[in-house]
């Protein structure tokens, strides 16, 4: 038995990450994941590749060779020009069956969810979601690290009797590779016979969304300021940092109490509720009222000059001053990174 | 024609601990409840019970206290509640959560026509989203993820077209039933039971499956049926109260300690 699963095993080599796209647009995540797939077929000795379907859609073979794969499978056919589970789930598992990789990753988004979990359940292999660590132990195997209880606990998942070994990552976790100029590779181009009649399932409208207002609950990042801010005008500073870590402006109560902010930006009892990665609190004392509030953010950082202010003990990281000059301070610093190129931040 | 709702059973919050000692999670004395996007897919069962007349039922899969999960679908009006429980299900994974799920709808299917599966997007507790995907797999219906709108059901011509929430973009889909539907929060606000209706629950009678009635090949259920398992759970790292630098005396200084820390640590992208 032990012999028949090892050769199993040895059936499946590779890192494939599955290259999402709308209307031959890439979703980034794709991307980012070519970074982590591409340490992973190190450690393995195996080759990165790209999975691409879609209609149209070769020039993303190219655009993951300049991101680190070596070789891309590519179906390009018309029946692929809208993401529907069926005829994707189909394509999945005629390539996996066909060239067995050991790994597969995608993006923990819509999409990718939506196919991955079909696809495992198809080819009967475990899948796990939300990876925040992927490596390899000493016997081939994934250690797929992954929070779960809102990000409460942390748990590391095998699975080292099935392959492939699926794995979701969610956009921003991984870190964006090195694009590079003039990178190469192989493009295997496949077919795979499906007839449109045969799918019942039709895509019939994709609306984008307008810029909607600011919905300070689904932020992931959010930069909030209290009293201390001192006028509406200061807020301007919050913004401009807000808008470099791509995240939206909350307030305390006793800022919209002082007509300094609308009152959908408070943050509190009385207010929203958020749980955004980053919460920044600037110049907020961090009464009870205002902590129930966003007290769950992944990250409170908190920039106050009261050194006993309650508002540092719910912080992962205070910094001692004052806020007029370490706010600009941040933003600036984050600009310089951005400057330096992508990759770095 | 039937609407089946598949609801888990969770804590009532996020903020679990673990045993020092077992490295297992601490379950003893929080309280339960319906998984919140669980709501919005028992909601839209009984919306379609009110609207078209399909016979509502509610599944979960889980252990015997279980029942007062579905106890509380009673009270909202569900035609029938059914529990999955038996210890070869425990320590399940999302592919054989999804096995004994996708079972109870075949045998309820095997009675009465299934035309929709409700599902939540994802638990709070898990928290995959796949064990929806995992039942239409199974089953061959057709899959429609992240539903926040029903356009229209067409009942003589089987078919239903929904709206999709996607990442800065909406889909609109149309599909022949049957269909798994995964539903977010903005499809509906979930009832709430009158006391009548709460007093009338407590008659009702929840029925359990076990697997002698559902006679899953015990290989495929549980553990034994799970392609993963925790190796290994630990607390996030969460060093709170940390006072960086000398915020007073060196502001920009201390910026940028405190970008660096969220570097390292994969807090910040573009
Ligand atoms: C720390 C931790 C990490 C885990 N990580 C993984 C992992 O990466 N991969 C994996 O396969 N498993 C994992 N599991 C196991 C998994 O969470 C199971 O408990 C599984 O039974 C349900 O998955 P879920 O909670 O993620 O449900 P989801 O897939 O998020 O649930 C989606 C919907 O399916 C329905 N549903 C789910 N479970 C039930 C049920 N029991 N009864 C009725 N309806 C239900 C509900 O409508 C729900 O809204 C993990 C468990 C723990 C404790
Ligand atoms: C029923 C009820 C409901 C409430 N609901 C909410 C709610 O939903 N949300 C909410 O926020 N509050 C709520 N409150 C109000 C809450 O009790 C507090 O009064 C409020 O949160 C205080 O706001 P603040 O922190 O901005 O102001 P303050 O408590 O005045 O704090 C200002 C802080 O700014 C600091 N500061 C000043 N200048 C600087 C500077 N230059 N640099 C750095 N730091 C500086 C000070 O040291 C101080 O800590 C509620 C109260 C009640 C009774």
């Amino acid at each position: 038995e032990e012999a028949a699963l090892a050769t199993m095993l040895a059936a499946y080599r590779g890192v494939w990450v599955f290259v999402e796209q709308t209307e031959g647009e890439p979703a980034k995540v794709s991307w980012e994941l070519m970074g982590v797939g591409a340490q992973l077929a190190k450690s393995l000795g195996v080759e990165l590749c790209a999975m691409v379907i879609g209609e149209n859609v070769e020039h993303l073979c190219h655009e993951a060779f300049a991101y680190g794969a070596t070789k891309a499978y590519l179906l390009d056919q018309k029946v692929f020009h809208f993401y529907r589970t069926e005829p994707y789930l189909d394509a999945c598992c005629y390539l996996i069956a066909k060239y067995k990789p050991e790994i597969i990753l995608m993006g923990a988004t819509g999409m990718g969810r939506d196919l991955a979990g079909a696809v495992a359940t198809r080819v009967k292999t475990g899948l796990t979601a939300d990876c925040t660590g992927l490596d390899v132990d000493d016997k081939r195997n994934l250690r797929q690290t992954r929070p779960a209880f809102g990000g409460n606990i942390m748990a590391t998942i095998m699975c080292d009797k099935f392959r492939p070994q699926m794995a979701t990552v969610r956009p921003h976790v991984m870190q964006m590779p090195e694009k590079t100029g003039d990178a190469t590779g192989e493009i295997i181009q496949e077919r795979f016979e499906i007839d449109e009649a045969s799918i019942l399932t039709k895509v019939l409208e994709i609306i984008k969304d307008k810029k909607a207002g600011v919905d300070i609950a689904g932020a992931e990042f959010i930069v909030s300021g209290g009293r201390g801010m001192m006028a509406p005008e200061n807020f301007t500073m919050l913004q401009e940092l807000a808008d470099e870590l791509g995240g939206v402006v909350g307030a305390s109560r006793s800022a919209v109490d002082a007509g300094w902010m609308p009152h959908d930006r408070q943050v509190g009892q009385t207010g929203k509720t958020v749980r955004p990665k980053i919460y920044i609190a600037c110049g907020i004392s961090g009464a009870i009222q205002h902590l129930v509030g966003m007290q769950d953010s992944d990250v409170v950082i908190a920039i106050n000059r009261d050194k006993e202010a309650p508002i540092f003990q719910v912080a992962t990281y205070g910094i001692v001053g004052d806020l007029f000059q370490i706010v600009p301070a941040l933003t600036q610093c984050i600009r310089e990174l951005k400057n330096q190129g992508p990759g770095t931040i | 024609m039937l609407v089946i709702s598949c609801i888990k059973q969770v804590p009532d919050t996020t903020q679990v601990k673990i045993d020092p000692v077992t490295n297992t999670l601490v379950r003893e004395g929080i309280p339960f409840i319906v998984n919140p996007y669980d709501t919005h897919a028992l909601e839209e069962g009984l919306n379609l019970k009110d609207r078209y007349g399909l016979r509502s039922v509610a599944i979960s899969m889980g252990p015997p206290n279980t029942e007062a999960t579905l106890r509380k679908a009673c009270a909202l009006g569900v035609d029938e509640a059914i529990l999955l429980s038996d210890r070869a299900f425990g320590g399940a994974d999302t592919l054989s959560t999804s096995n004994v799920l996708s079972a109870a709808i075949e045998k309820l299917g095997a009675e009465e026509s299934v035309g929709i599966v409700f599902c939540g997007k994802q638990t709070i507790d898990g928290d995959t989203a796949q064990v929806g995907p995992g039942i239409a797999t199974r089953l061959g219906y057709t899959q429609l993820t992240l539903v926040d709108r029903i356009e229209f059901l067409d009942l003589k011509r089987n078919v239903i077209r929904v709206r999709r929430k996607l990442e800065g973009r909406h889909e609109i889909v149309e599909a022949p039933l049957p269909v798994v539907i995964t539903v977010v929060r903005e499809l509906n606000r979930p009832r709430y039971p009158t006391v009548p209706m709460r007093l009338a629950a407590q008659e009702t009678e929840v029925k359990v499956w076990d697997n002698s009635v559902l006679k899953l090949d015990v290989e495929t259920v549980g553990l034994k049926g799970s392609p993963t398992w925790v190796s290994k759970i630990f607390s996030p790292e969460r060093d709170k109260g940390e006072i960086i630098g000398d915020g007073v005396g060196d502001p920009e200084g201390t910026a940028n300690l405190l970008i660096d820390k969220l570097l390292s640590k994969d807090l910040l992208a573009v």
